[in-house]
């Protein structure tokens, strides 16, 4: 073997599972602060304050951030010798997989890179102050995250196309959660119908819980 | 039954190869898909043409040598079951048949519908058995093997080396034909010994020749004759990890 | 007449093998690295001894005809594999094992060579388990054992219904592991054409066609093995793979290697019966499922009839109008006789009209009792992947209706003749597994094919070979320019161009099922002179008629499956008129070779020790020339020569 460092096809994937795992994590924490909006204003606002300030979180997102380059560059050379493991595709192939949103987990993938980077635009560089027009206040003068999220979601091709995005997220994560128990070697006969279902359970309502938010916002249910 | 068929020729590893059709008639029920090939080959011959090549062999679905891509599956439709053992009764009168070659970066076309899998024999050399070398082992009973863990390797060891499961992965990985026999080691003591060194030398090869990565759709275990289960890629990735880490 | 010198060693039977070792010629490891063998085939028997081999520091060139050694044919024996291990505690001895291989083969074994197998029985599993082959396990943890037909004990051990695959991946698994260690070489698509034999009258080499490139090659070494599998093929329709043939050992016998009782071929009971003319192959159902099934026919003609027509299901007939015969016939051993009885006898019940099946070429086996006494679920256990296959071929639910089963050929006892080390009458041709005639005489008994392959390549050829070996080491290597080696391969060259150029209109294959119907009519299960007198000049027309009528398209370069196809038809049609001139001049029943003229008033075959015991090994003296017939007498010195017995115990 050279001595150029070598990742085998499992460790690269190992990255990706962990990483994954990771991600599948931050998104469950993501979520629980953003549904406060849906209680109560000022909790969310308090919420993204402490996300805004805490030294840990601070620290942490820059680790969040190194998580979605690893997975998105290992991703990428995974599926790049994907498709160079069969130079000549068949003329009939049926749909043989198991797991069926595994077949798009690239374009997946990449629709999620675009909605992360419109997202950052909209929320955290806002608030960084690196684009817009900064933060609307409260009567109090403290930073209204809130209100620039209910701000957003009176947009009905915002909300459209936001939904719409996390329905494709939603796809992802249905092949991921299971997908990345299998490639840590967690999948025996006893456990592995509680993982499916649980992953299929997780993806469910994560992705429920990201579409309801700006509907209810945006019909003003809440 | 009367059948249109659809097949890959291709005259060479080099030649440029295409689909022709051909109708073969008065097919019977009964007769197996090699059989229906061979009354096609039959027919090819007595025209003077060049019969169609595939590799086959004991025609009970053991050796592993059939390995036709019959209308998008692997060895056709029929679940656990090979090319050899799949029979007309399968298909409708009328039907056209797609019959392609296995697909795949190391299994490279050698003629018609006949590929080069000795890409499977190198991985298996790179450590797929035990060292034990001729005499000097101990009694066969001299170490109790529990029955599960037993019925477990042999489930594994099931594996006939035909390449259906790369032929069926969108990625044409590798992973189940080789975490097959990881497996049936990794759960026999006799294996034990060198399993480490054992798994990460096969992982390495089948990286070498250029088989794809797993995605964990798990087409290869739907396709597969033998019905190998999934659960073997992944008890592969623990023995990966545990051999990384230790 | 020749001497026959079979080297069996002297000393008491139980110690020869030992004896033999002590004083036998070993290579030293420094020049092991100068000395080359070539094996052809990589079943069990040229898989373990190429591996063997190549530990010990041989260079070892190893061919097979597939794209990979693990595709053999030995992949496909399902039952088991038999051994003295005496595990169960149900009175198994070494002896015991020995005596119903002799006596299962009907006196026609040599008796050393029998004993010796029977001794390096136990090595082989325990080397089996070694490499991690998975056989079954009790819930204790220790092996399990299951009955086979011809024995009172349980001694054969078993991996589900493929054993034979799980033994030869572990020899596939020792072959790769020299291959990559460098000892071994692997030649893969490559088919034996001719041996050759130097000046001094040694074998040191072959002639071998790349079937993917077309081109004729030479390799030379310093001793020859074959262990290329069994002539089954002869009759077309067999459980031989497609690829199976006896080209090598045909070839070998016309380069003057004597051929042993050609006319020993066994049929075996439990096959799918034949269904269609464009049938390729038949089916074999493994002798294990005669440990739990019950074969009969109906008791009333009017019955079968009924059945055949399909007018009548066989579970819709009462107990009392089944004829259970086997169990009738042989109360000792019941549904478990050796094959050639259990074949005759399903031959018998069909020829007197009570066969099933559309055909009226069948019997039932049926597991209704077993499933009531043990349940479904350990009848599927146990035989689960043999029905799904079963109901994948004729679409019929074993579990819901008798099987239906009919003889078809399946193993050739017969083959090339060795001596107790396994070496032909040419110095350096060595025949290991179905290729020589070796240990089964005239039937060989369930489970002991994957014994004999094993005991062949692991444990006897590796002595016997560095037996031979150990004057050779100054020779050098062996060149592959000599006129030898140009003779040979203008001789095969010329006859491939001989079979393209006649350019006729017929298949190889329509001539190849002609030749099979003549051997199966008249060289089949049953036999007399008639009939093989007419065999012979059958198959002498049909001769003359393949080199006039014959068609092989394409081309001699790259890969041409009909070419492959008629060189080994060639060489069947020359094979099969000796089988049948073996057959002709054995006027007696033994084992697989029944003739009608020789039979008790029972139909039990009957044996004729006072002229017949001996190996008839056939000596080749030129094309369109009666071969040669030398004969190796058969001394019984530790066994009672008896008239078989499956009636009681």
């Amino acid at each position: 073997m050279s001595n150029k460092p070598y990742y085998s096809s499992i460790t690269k994937k190992l990255i990706m599972s962990l990483m994954g795992l990771f991600l599948l994590t931050f998104l469950v924490v993501h979520l629980a602060l953003n549904s406060l909006i849906l209680f109560n204003k000022d909790w969310f606002n308090e919420g993204a304050h402490f996300m805004g300030t805490n030294w840990f979180i601070q620290v942490f997102q820059w680790v969040l951030f190194g998580g979605f380059a690893l997975h998105i560059v290992f991703g990428i050379v995974l599926q790049i010798q994907n498709w160079m493991s069969r130079p000549t595709g068949y003329k009939r192939r049926a749909a043989m997989e198991q797991s069926p949103f595994s077949k798009y987990m690239i374009y997946t993938g990449m629709v999620i890179f675009i909605f992360l980077v419109i997202h950052l635009f909209n929320f955290f560089f806002v608030k960084m102050g690196w684009v817009g027009n900064g933060i609307p206040l409260t009567p109090s003068g403290e930073e209204d995250m809130g209100q620039l999220v209910i701000n957003l979601f009176q947009h009905s091709g915002y909300v459209a196309f936001y939904v719409v995005m996390i329905l494709l997220m939603g796809f992802h994560l249905d092949h991921a959660f299971q997908s990345a128990f299998q490639t840590l070697g967690l999948n025996n006969k006893t456990y592995w119908g509680f993982i499916n279902a649980f992953g299929r359970v997780y993806s469910v309502v994560v992705t429920l819980g990201f579409v309801i938010i700006p509907l209810f916002i945006y019909f003003k249910i809440v | 039954m009367d059948l249109k068929l659809k097949i890959w020729r291709q005259a060479g590893p080099t030649a440029k190869g295409q689909f022709v059709d051909y109708d073969v008639h008065n097919i019977s029920e009964d007769a197996s898909f090699l059989e229906m090939i061979d009354i096609l080959n039959d027919e090819l011959i007595e025209k003077g043409d060049d019969p169609v090549a595939f590799d086959h062999d004991c025609r009970e679905g053991i050796c592993g040598m059939c390995s036709m891509f019959i209308n998008g599956h692997p060895h056709g439709p029929q679940k656990a079951t090979t090319t050899c053992q799949l029979h007309m009764r399968k298909f409708k009168g009328g039907e056209t048949i797609t019959v392609e070659p296995w697909r795949a970066k190391p299994f490279p076309v050698i003629k018609d519908l006949v590929v080069d899998r000795s890409a499977f024999d190198e991985i298996i050399q790179a450590g797929g058995y035990t060292s034990a070398t001729t005499g000097g082992v101990p009694d066969a009973n001299a170490i109790p093997i529990s029955k599960e863990n037993a019925d477990l390797a042999m489930d594994a060891a099931a594996c006939i080396g035909c390449g259906a499961c790369v032929a069926a992965c969108k990625n044409a990985s590798a992973m189940l034909f080789v975490s097959a026999k990881v497996s049936q080691f990794a759960l026999l003591p006799q294996g034990k010994v060198e399993a480490k060194d054992r798994v990460k030398s096969m992982v390495a090869k089948m990286d070498e020749l250029g088989f794809g990565n797993c995605t964990n759709t798990y087409a290869c275990e739907a396709e597969c004759p033998k019905e190998i289960s999934i659960t073997n890629i992944a008890r592969m990735n623990r023995q990966f990890i545990g051999a990384k880490l230790g | 007449m020749t001497k026959i010198d079979s080297k069996i060693p002297a000393g008491p039977l139980a110690q020869k093998w030992a004896l033999y070792k002590e004083h036998q010629n070993l290579v030293n490891p420094a020049n092991k690295r100068k000395i080359d063998i070539i094996v052809v085939g990589t079943g069990l028997a040229g898989g373990a001894a190429a591996a063997s081999l190549g530990e010990l520091g041989f260079n070892v060139k190893v061919f097979c005809i597939q794209d990979s050694p693990r595709r053999a044919h030995s992949i496909a024996a399902q039952g088991g594999i038999n051994a003295a291990k005496n595990y169960p505690n149900d009175g198994d001895t070494i002896y015991r094992l020995f005596y119903d291989t002799i006596k299962g083969g009907d006196y026609r074994a040599r008796e050393a060579n029998v004993y010796r197998l029977a001794e390096v029985s136990n090595n082989i599993i325990d080397q089996c388990v070694a490499q991690g082959v998975p056989f079954a396990r009790e819930y204790s943890g220790y092996l399990a054992n299951r009955s086979f037909g011809g024995a009172l004990v349980s001694r054969t051990f078993y991996a589900r219904g493929q054993t034979g695959q799980q033994l030869l991946l572990g020899a596939y698994g020792a072959l790769s592991k020299e291959i990559k260690r460098g000892s071994v070489k692997l030649y893969t698509r490559r088919e034996m054409l001719d041996l050759v034999i130097s000046d001094e009258g040694k074998a040191r080499g072959i002639i071998a066609r790349n079937l993917l490139t077309g081109e004729v090659e030479r390799y030379g070494a310093h001793a020859v093995l074959l262990a290329t599998g069994g002539y089954g093929n002869v009759y077309f329709l067999s459980t031989n793979a497609m690829t199976s043939n006896g080209s090598a050992a045909w070839r070998a016998y016309k380069r003057g290697a004597w051929f042993a009782n050609p006319c020993y071929v066994q049929i075996h009971p439990t096959c799918i019966p034949v269904h269609g003319s464009y049938q390729s192959k038949l089916t074999l159902m493994s002798e294990s499922l005669r440990n739990d099934g019950r074969i009969w026919v109906p008791k009333k003609k009017e019955d079968a009839e009924k059945v055949q027509k399909g007018e009548l299901r066989p579970r819709d007939i009462p107990d009392e109008d089944r004829d259970y015969y086997l169990e009738r016939r042989y109360p000792a051993f019941g549904n478990l006789v050796p094959r050639d009885v259990a074949s005759r006898a399903a031959k018998e019940r069909c020829d007197a009209g009570y066969g099933v099946g559309n055909t009226g070429l069948a019997v039932f086996l049926d597991f209704k009792d077993a499933i009531n006494r043990l349940g479904k679920d350990v009848i599927k256990a146990r035989y689960g992947n043999l029905f799904d296959m079963y109901e994948r071929i004729v679409d019929d639910n074993p579990y819901e209706t008798p099987m239906m089963i009919y003889p078809a050929i399946h193993y050739s006892m017969g083959g090339l003749w060795v001596d107790y080390e396994l070496q032909s009458n040419i110095p350096g041709l060595f025949v290991g597994g179905e290729a020589n005639f070796s240990d089964h005489g005239a039937n060989r008994l369930g489970a002991s094919a994957l014994m004999q392959g094993l005991s062949d390549g692991y444990f006897v050829l590796p002595y016997t070979m560095q037996n031979y070996l150990a004057d050779q080491i100054t020779v050098g290597a062996i060149p592959t320019n000599t006129p030898e080696f140009d003779a040979a391969e203008k001789a095969v060259k010329e006859r491939i161009q001989k079979l393209m150029s006649v350019n006729g209109t017929e298949t190889v294959d329509a001539l190849h099922k002609r030749l099979g119907l003549i051997m199966w009519d008249y060289v089949g299960m049953a036999r007399n002179k008639e009939g093989l007198k007419k065999a012979i000049a059958d198959i002498q027309v049909l001769r003359k008629e393949f080199w006039g009528k014959v068609r092989v398209p394409g081309s001699t370069d790259g890969i041409n499956i009909e070419l492959e196809k008629a060189l080994r038809l060639a060489d069947f049609l020359e094979l099969g008129e000796l089988m049948a001139r073996d057959a002709l001049h054995r006027e007696e029943s033994a084992g697989g070779h029944f003739r009608e003229e020789f039979q008790t008033p029972e139909g039990e075959a009957l044996r004729n020790d006072k002229d017949f015991m001996y190996v008839g090994a056939w000596e080749y003296t030129g094309d369109d020339q009666e071969p040669r017939l030398n004969k190796e007498v058969l001394q019984y010195e530790n066994i009672e020569v008896k008239t078989r017995n499956y009636k009681t115990a």
